[in-house]
């Protein structure tokens, strides 16, 4: 087990170094959040004020979107020079290598929400510091769920022609219901007097499919990225 | 194999197709929806049969990606395209009587929205089998096996939310007048779906194997 441990820190430590060194994903991806949290900004808030409910629905979409870029690099940079190869060549477990890649981009994204977040709170003017460590869950579990799926299917579109166009195509249908709840517990939420067993209902569910995208990606990773 | 058993499929489903009507134009008319609750013989028999696809979708998947038969891999993508064809009739058929029960076409409660998300994520199955390219069969093997985990959410929703939508506990109350043609119909468009099944599969070989006979006959020139 602590070996298990061992790669998957193995693989994280050498994902944030390669990032430390030139933040390539970083910056492109924090500048493509926050572009899009100012174009539903301009659609959504009139006269100062924000459209019922938009706030929620741009947080999850700026998210799902830099996520996509996000998941979309993070394999990307895994072709060159056969990288990739030698990952899978190397004679640890397979599920550890995908977890290495999952802790990895959960950072990256960690670090994307916290900008995205307070971008959204200012803008629209969530009542964001009400009940924050509600939103910690509802965000980590939403995140959670949508990168499990996303690092699995980025990582087997590898070997495949027009793997970009594909990503989102193949993503969004599957992570929809992870997304739906996320903005459902964040509409909640955010209402002036929250209804707090609904947001414990969104995050329970968001748990509970968290739990399936996990143990399907874990369980599918060997076979799906085997030669 | 399958070529012995599909005659038997069509024939058995032409059975089933002729005598729905009759049954159906038989069956009492329900109290309050009249006429419209017929559309309920064509949109339960349309799911069941989409279930049926589907399962047999995950579970091709998974012995494609763990043992590797090609087989299995071929039955996968027939059933594919089973799953979306049936499930836009039960999409098409859904409407229809919500607009009479519901006055209004959709409503995005927790049900309908599930049974769009299965049929998208069908379809983007289908996407990646045309234009994926080469190694797209495994990813569409994973993609398959997360296909068949919506299900039980989808089969439970009506259970878990409030949902406009009838719940699964009224099928197996229904009185015989309205089970039989319900469960004659559920029974022709399962064989008709296993018969398209043998039939897509079959093409599915044949077409394998006049790709193998391409690049043997490359080899030798």
């Amino acid at each position: 087990m602590t070996r298990f441990l061992q790669v998957v820190w193995l693989v994280v430590r050498k994902d944030l170094r390669v990032e430390s060194r030139n933040k390539e994903m970083l910056v492109t991806t924090l500048f493509f959040a926050v572009s899009c949290v100012m174009v539903f900004a301009f659609a959504f808030v009139r006269g100062g004020r924000a459209v019922d409910g938009a706030a929620a629905g741009v947080l999850w979409i700026a998210v799902a979107f830099a996520g996509t870029l996000a998941l979309g690099r993070a394999f990307e940079r895994e072709r060159y020079q056969d990288a990739l190869r030698g990952l899978l060549l190397a004679p640890v477990d397979r599920p550890a290598i995908y977890l290495g890649k999952l802790s990895g981009l959960l950072l990256l994204l960690a670090v994307v929400e916290l900008v995205v977040v307070l971008m959204v709170a200012l803008m629209f003017q969530a009542p964001l510091f009400e009940h924050p460590f509600r939103m910690l869950a509802l965000l980590a579990l939403g995140t959670l769920g949508f990168a499990s799926v996303g690092t699995l299917f980025s990582a087997m579109l590898v070997r495949t022609r027009s793997r970009a166009v594909l990503l989102p195509v193949l993503l969004y249908p599957v992570t929809i219901p992870v997304l739906i709840m996320g903005v459902s517990g964040t509409n909640v939420l955010w209402q002036p007097e929250p209804d707090l067993a609904m947001v414990q209902l969104w995050t329970s569910l968001l748990l509970f499919f968290d739990a399936v995208f996990l143990t399907l990606a874990l369980w599918t990773f060997e076979p799906v990225m085997t030669e | 194999m399958t070529r012995r058993l599909f005659p038997v499929l069509a024939g058995l489903s032409l059975l089933f197709f002729v005598g729905a009507p009759v049954l159906i134009v038989r069956a009492p008319y329900e109290s309050t929806m009249g006429l419209v609750q017929k559309i309920f013989y064509f949109h339960f028999a349309g799911w069941m049969a989409m279930f049926l696809a589907i399962f047999v979708l995950g579970i091709a998947s998974i012995i494609f990606l763990f043992r590797r038969i090609r087989s299995a891999d071929q039955l996968a993508v027939a059933a594919a395209e089973q799953a979306v064809i049936f499930g836009l009739i039960g999409l098409i058929t859904g409407p229809l009587w919500g607009v009479k029960a519901w006055g209004v076409w959709w409503q995005w409660d927790a049900r309908l929205t599930m049974a769009v998300i299965l049929e998208l994520i069908l379809v983007a199955y289908l996407l990646l089998r045309q234009y994926g390219g080469p190694g797209s069969d495994r990813l569409a093997a994973g993609l398959g096996i997360f296909a068949m985990a919506n299900v039980p959410f989808l089969y439970i929703s009506t259970e878990i939310w409030r949902t406009v939508h009838p719940r699964t506990s009224v099928v197996p109350t229904l009185p015989v007048d309205f089970g039989l043609p319900l469960w004659w119909s559920v029974a022709g468009f399962v064989v008709i779906c296993l018969a398209m099944l043998s039939a897509r599969r079959r093409l599915e070989e044949q077409r394998a194997t006049l790709d193998e006979l391409y690049l043997a006959l490359e080899d030798e020139a």
